[in-house]
């Protein structure tokens, strides 16, 4: 190879060398063009309600888009409701399962099993469990319905929210095992050495060491259950009208902001009616994007110490 | 000083037992799920189900070719798009730790982790439906943007876990960059990145949300990337909400089916983890 050749050969290196570089940059500047660009295609879209609603979309209490009349105040409802509902049934399992693969029982089989089982729940699509409650969980809650004297509807809040929280366990789970696993043993040591059982020791040095890692955990779990669609939709029963009592509104038949979206998105004839629905799924991103980021922040802040 | 002593023991291992008791109580709905979609939709699998598209209300007979199809165009559409910039993205991002553009990338990512996949439909409706129509390629689309944060995250996470001192090797013997990372920290961290890209396929491969406004759903098989296209969380959704028994069978055998799918995908990711760690 003469010298001149090699020299070539090392500037068109050097030119990849740069383009390569770019392109990766290109790729970052892809990804915060894609949600700069997700953000204002929602805003744009949903300015003629914005514009004529304002606020007040938030707590109006009527949907009603024959007359044109759009509150969102029944979704807002319906989805605090179910999300709500779905944290507090998950919460002791999910902390039994971090402390349990995170302190009694870290290493070996019976561990591991447990641990992909849980991550297992996460896998399963959401529609399948949908389907599955549609047909097997809803006749059990409406017999559960009849017992305690509400209106055996079976769809509605409470089955949806009954599914819902078996789907978001894994998410605090999951966290909660690693952050519990990365408490110092030192202070275990320390306070095994002072005569605390284990029970004290969990309730007094881990719990409180791992208090905002756990929040945190169970902040993602609770954008899950805000976001969660498929399985929702199949099982509250649709409905946009506002119940009169609590019981009605917990067992009866609702809607939630994705569920109205999912089932009414395709049929929206008028401008209005199609920006109305798009300001709830902006009004779901805005909400479940802070969750998540508080969420990631008490993370970082956690694990960076 | 005995007595408390036992009353604290007997809290101790009380505590134990109701922690036990919860830990492994919730893996009972999980199982039942599994059992009764396999006894209901093991029956429904043979040749004809696979190979046929399914036949109208009230009909006996009739598969899901065309879900199964749709799906695999669909799924295999958006790996082709969200492969490359999700791992080229979680490149820069391992690489350039500490600047202003792989702060907000990481945001960014952290920003699509948490967003709805409902939302993610709806934004793709204007820009891809609305100027060419309900299309297979927007599901695609959609699907994709779904991908991107496990592909970016899991490339990132490993190459991160990469000692240096390979990078500099490379870098010192006067490879060029570009060949540095492709053919020599890529490779290394090869195990990390693919667990990551099929976890993320077995993400999306169970999403409905998204493909409702989007790919929309057809009746036949088709493999036109411009015209709708059926996909099999689709045709569970449209099967499961309506009515006729023969529709419920055939959302059993579909649900059978992609839960095979989906298992399948997430063993073959904790075996490939499995030997990673190994590795490493």
């Amino acid at each position: 190879m003469k010298k001149n050749d090699r020299l070539d050969l090392s500037y068109a290196q050097m030119k990849w060398e740069t383009i390569f570089k770019r392109i990766l940059i290109v790729m970052s500047v892809i990804l915060l063009l894609l949600v700069i660009g997700v953000l204002t295609t929602l805003i744009i879209q949903s300015m003629p309600t914005i514009k004529t609603l304002g606020i007040k979309f938030l707590w109006g209490k009527v949907w009603d888009p024959v007359n044109n009349i759009y509150g969102a105040y029944p979704f807002l409802i319906g989805t605090l409701l179910t999300s709500f509902t779905a944290l507090i049934l998950s919460i002791p399992f999910s902390y039994a399962v971090a402390i349990y693969l995170g302190e009694y029982n870290v290493k070996g089989w019976l561990s591991d099993l447990l641990k992909n089982t849980i991550e297992l729940i996460a896998a399963v699509p959401s529609i399948i469990y949908g389907f599955w409650a549609l047909v097997v969980l809803v006749p059990v809650v409406r017999t559960l319905e009849t017992k305690i004297g509400v209106a055996p509807y079976g769809v509605g809040v409470f089955s949806a929210a009954l599914v819902l929280s078996v789907m978001i366990i894994p998410y605090a789970a999951a966290l909660g095992t690693s952050l519990i696993r990365m408490v110092p043993s030192p202070l275990k040591e320390g306070a095994y050495a002072l005569g605390a059982t284990r029970f004290e020791v969990i309730r007094s040095v881990i719990l409180p060491y791992t208090r905002s890692g756990l929040f945190a955990g169970i902040l993602l779990s609770l954008g899950r259950a805000l976001g969660e669609t498929m399985a929702v939709t199949v099982l509250i029963g649709n409905t946009s009208a506002v119940a009169n009592s609590f019981k009605e509104a917990f067992f009866g038949p609702g809607n939630t902001m994705a569920s109205v979206i999912a089932n009414e998105f395709t049929e929206a004839d008028h401008t209005q009616y199609l920006s109305a629905l798009i300001e709830l799924g902006l009004v779901l991103f805005f909400v479940t994007v802070v969750i998540n980021l508080i969420g990631k922040r008490i993370i970082t802040k956690y694990t960076s110490h | 000083m005995d007595a408390r002593i036992g009353i604290r023991n007997t809290k101790s291992i009380l505590f134990k037992s109701v922690i036990i008791f919860f830990a492994f109580i919730i893996t009972i709905p999980l199982i039942i799920v599994l059992l009764y979609i396999i006894e209901k939709g093991v029956m429904q699998v043979n040749w004809h189900f696979l190979s046929h598209v399914p036949v109208p209300e009230g009909e006996t007979g009739g598969g899901i070719a065309n879900a199964l199809v749709g799906s695999l165009i669909i799924v295999l559409m958006s790996s082709i798009v969200a492969i490359p910039i999700g791992m080229l993205a979680g490149i820069y991002l391992s690489e350039n730790p500490g600047t202003k553009l792989a702060y907000y990338s990481g945001l960014c990512v952290d920003i699509l982790q948490g967003v709805p996949s409902i939302v993610v439909g709806i934004v793709m409706y204007f820009w891809i439906v609305k100027p060419i129509g309900f299309s297979a390629i927007s599901g695609s689309i959609a699907l994709a943007i779904m991908m991107l944060p496990i592909v970016i995250r899991s490339t990132e996470q490993t190459l991160l876990l990469l000692p240096d001192s390979l990078k500099e090797a490379a870098l010192s013997l006067g490879v060029p960059y570009h060949r540095v990372i492709l053919k020599v920290i890529v490779p290394c961290g090869f195990a990390g990145i693919l667990s990551g890209i099929i976890l993320s396929i077995a993400r999306i491969i169970g999403e409905t949300a998204p493909l409702l406004f989007t790919a929309l759903g057809n009746n036949y098989l088709s493999t036109n990337i411009l015209k709708p296209m059926e996909s099999l969380p689709h045709l569970i959704y449209t099967y499961a909400t309506s009515p006729y028994e023969d529709q419920h069978d055939l959302a059993w055998g579909a649900s059978f089916i992609l839960l095979m799918f989906v298992l399948l995908l997430n063993i073959f990711t904790k075996l490939i983890t499995r030997k990673w760690q190994i590795q490493l």
